[in-house]
C-alpha cells in the first residue's frame, strides 16, 4: 500500500464514521459537528485527488457558511437542542433497503464502466487546474451558460431572503 | 545549491540522506522529515508568538502613556515567560454543564486555524511550506475554521455571556469574509495567480501603489475577523465581560490570547504579502534567504503595529453600526472596486507601464472620492430626519 491509499483508508473511515454520527447523535449541536468533520474528511478525499481547488470551495462553502449557519440556527431556537424521541420510525427496513439497492446499482454499474480498474495517469508537470476551470466556466464553448444561470438563481434565492425578511413599515 | 542559497533543502536532503543510511524506507524518510520541517517552523511561531506578548504589552503602554512590564529582566523581556508560568500553574477549571470534548477542543481549534495558516506564507522565493495555487482562498478557508472554533467555545461553555459573544463574532466574522476575499482578488487579478509565492514575485510595483483603497479595505476585514478593536464587541470587556473565552483559565485561555496575537501578526504578514512585496525589497531578497526571512518579518511586524496602532486609538463601535459598515459600504465598494479593476487591467495590460499604474490609482482615486460622497449625502439626510423627528417630537409636548 502507498501512503496516498493508506491516508484514503483513514480519512474514508473517519468520515463514514462522522456521517454516521451526525444522524445518530442525539444533540442537534453535536450532529451539526459531526457535520462539520465528515465535510472536512470530503474535503481532505479532494485534495487526495489532486482537487485543491475544490477542496478548499468545500471548506469556506460548507463549512464557513452553511455548518456554521446550522450551528447558529439551533444555537438561536434553543438552548437544550437535544431530541428524545424515537430515532427510527417503522419503515426503517425499507430505508436500509433502497439504500443498500442504491449502493449495489451504483457498484454494478461501475463494475461494467473501463475506467473503474485504471490507475490515474500521472498529471503533467505545469498544469494548472485552477487556470482550467477558470477557462471552462468563463469560456463560450464551455460551460458559460450553466454557469450564469447558476448566478441567477443564486441572486434571484438572495432577493427572496432580502424581501422575506425586509421590514414593510 | 549550497546551505547559504537553499538552507531548506540542504537540510532536508541532509536529513534523508542519515535516515535513509540508516536503513530507513525512502518515502518514510520524506514524510519524517517534512513532519520535522512542521515541527521546527510551529516551534519558531510559538517563539515568535511568546514576543508578541512582550511587544503587544510594550507597544500598548506607550499608547496609553505608561512605561509597561520593565521589571523582569532588560526592558521586562522575561515578562511573557513568567506570564506563561503564571498561566501553566493555574487551576484548569470547567464550568457545571459544559460539553467537555466540545470546551477542550475549540481552544486547539483555535490556535490551529492561526498556525495553519503558515503552510501559505512565503518566507523566502526558496522557503514556502506548499506553493498552493490557491493560496489566497486558503486564507478565508482557514478563517472560517477560526469562527467554527470560536463558536465551539461560545456554545460549550454553558455561559450566556458567552454565547452571546459567540453570536457577534460569528456575526462580524461571516460578514466581513466577503469584502475581504473580494480585495484578496485584486492582487490576483494584478499576478494572474491565486498563489502566494507568485503575487509576490509579480510585484515589480507594489501592489499598494496600483490599488491602495484593496489595501485599506483588506486591513479593515481583517481587523474585523481577528476581532480587535474598534471591532472587538466579541470580546467586549464593559458589556460582556470577556466574551466567548470568558470561562476559560489557564493555558486555555492562553491558547485564545496566543492565537489572537499570532493572528494579528499573520494578517500583518499577509498584508504585506498581497499588497507590499512580501520578502521583497529592491533586490534584497536575492541576496540571502535569511535577509528575505528578516525582511518578511519586518514588514509583518509593521503590519501588526498599525493594527495594534488602531487597536489602541479608535474606540469600540456598536454591532448595528458594523454590519451595516460592512454590508452598505465595506462590501459594495469593494465589489466595484474588483470589477473596475479587472476591465482596467483588461484595458490597460498592453499599455506601457506607467499608464497602467496611473490608470490604476486613478480609478482607485474616483471609486473612494464617489463612495465617500455617496456616504455624506446619505449621513446628511439620516442626520437631517433625526434632528426633523426630535423636533417634532419638542413641538408635540
Amino acid at each position: 500500500m502507498t501512503a496516498e491509499q493508506i491516508i484514503f483508508l483513514i480519512v474514508g473511515a473517519v468520515t463514514l464514521i462522522a456521517g454516521l454520527m451526525v444522524v445518530t447523535v442525539r444533540n442537534l449541536v453535536h450532529a451539526a459537528l459531526w457535520l462539520v468533520a465528515a465535510l472536512f474528511g470530503v474535503a481532505i478525499v479532494y485534495t487526495l485527488l489532486n482537487a485543491g481547488f475544490i477542496a478548499v470551495v468545500q471548506v469556506v462553502v460548507y463549512i464557513g457558511a452553511i455548518a456554521i449557519l446550522f450551528i447558529f440556527a439551533v444555537m438561536l431556537t434553543r438552548r437544550q437542542a437535544a431530541d428524545t424521541g424515537a430515532s427510527v420510525n417503522k419503515n426503517w427496513w425499507a430505508g436500509a433497503l433502497m439504500a443498500a439497492a442504491t449502493f449495489a446499482g451504483l457498484a454494478f454499474l461501475l463494475q461494467g464502466w473501463s475506467g473503474f480498474s485504471k490507475t490515474a495517469s500521472a498529471i503533467p508537470l505545469g498544469f494548472d487546474a485552477v487556470n482550467q476551470l477558470g477557462d471552462a466556466l468563463t469560456s463560450p464553448a464551455g460551460y458559460v451558460l450553466p454557469f450564469e444561470v447558476a448566478s441567477v438563481l443564486l441572486l434571484a434565492a438572495l432577493v427572496g431572503a432580502v424581501y422575506l425578511a425586509f421590514n414593510k413599515k | 545549491m549550497n546551505f547559504w542559497n537553499d538552507p531548506l533543502k540542504v537540510a532536508a536532503d541532509w536529513l534523508t540522506g542519515i535516515l535513509t543510511g540508516w536503513g530507513m524506507n525512502d518515502v518514510a524518510a520524506h514524510v519524517l522529515v517534512a513532519f520535522l520541517g512542521v515541527l521546527v517552523l510551529i516551534t519558531i511561531l510559538m517563539v515568535i508568538d511568546i514576543f508578541l506578548v512582550w511587544i503587544e504589552r510594550k507597544v500598548v503602554s506607550r499608547f496609553q502613556d505608561r512605561i509597561g512590564p520593565n521589571r523582569v529582566g532588560p526592558f521586562g523581556l522575561i515578562q511573557p515567560f513568567a506570564d506563561i508560568i503564571k498561566l501553566m500553574i493555574k487551576e484548569d477549571t470547567t464550568p457545571d454543564g459544559a460539553d467537555k470534548v466540545v470546551y477542550n477542543i475549540a481552544p486547539m481549534l483555535s490556535m490551529m486555524s492561526v498556525l495553519i495558516l503558515w503552510a501559505v506564507v512565503p518566507l523566502a522565493p526558496v522557503m514556502l511550506g506548499v506553493d498552493l495555487n490557491i493560496g489566497v482562498l486558503f486564507i478565508i478557508a482557514a478563517g472560517s475554521i477560526g469562527t467554527l472554533s470560536i463558536i465551539m467555545a461560545g456554545w460549550s461553555s454553558n455561559n450566556k455571556f458567552s454565547v452571546i459573544g459567540a453570536f457577534r463574532c460569528v456575526a462580524v466574522m461571516v460578514s466581513f469574509e466577503i469584502p475581504m476575499l473580494a480585495t484578496l482578488l485584486i492582487p490576483t487579478i494584478f499576478s494572474g495567480s491565486m498563489g502566494t509565492n507568485a503575487i509576490i514575485q509579480s510585484q515589480d510595483i507594489w501592489f499598494v501603489l496600483l490599488s491602495p483603497l484593496a489595501a485599506l479595505i483588506f486591513l479593515i476585514a481583517a481587523i474585523a475577523e481577528l476581532g480587535r478593536a474598534p471591532f472587538d464587541l466579541a470580546e467586549g470587556e464593559s458589556e460582556l465581560v470577556s466574551g466567548y473565552n470568558i470561562e476559560y483559565s489557564g493555558m486555555k485561555f492562553g491558547m485564545f490570547y496566543a492565537g489572537e496575537l499570532l493572528h494579528a501578526f499573520t494578517f500583518g504578514g499577509f498584508w504585506s504579502i498581497m499588497f507590499f512585496g512580501g520578502y521583497r525589497f529592491f533586490g534584497l531578497e536575492q541576496v540571502s534567504p535569511f535577509l528575505a526571512i528578516a525582511i518578511i518579518l519586518f514588514k509583518a511586524l509593521v503590519g501588526y503595529w498599525i493594527i495594534m496602532w488602531v487597536k489602541y486609538t479608535v474606540m469600540r463601535i456598536r454591532i448595528d453600526q458594523m454590519l451595516a459598515f460592512n454590508w452598505k459600504f465595506l462590501t459594495p465598494v469593494a465589489f466595484v472596486l474588483v470589477m473596475v479593476t479587472a476591465l482596467m487591467n483588461a484595458l490597460l495590460r498592453g499599455a506601457g507601464s506607467w499608464l497602467y499604474v496611473t490608470g490604476m490609482i486613478l480609478s482607485n482615486i474616483i471609486i473612494a472620492w464617489v463612495s465617500l460622497e455617496i456616504v455624506r449625502s446619505v449621513s446628511k439626510k439620516e442626520r437631517e430626519r433625526v434632528e426633523g423627528l426630535k423636533a417634532m417630537e419638542v413641538a408635540h409636548h
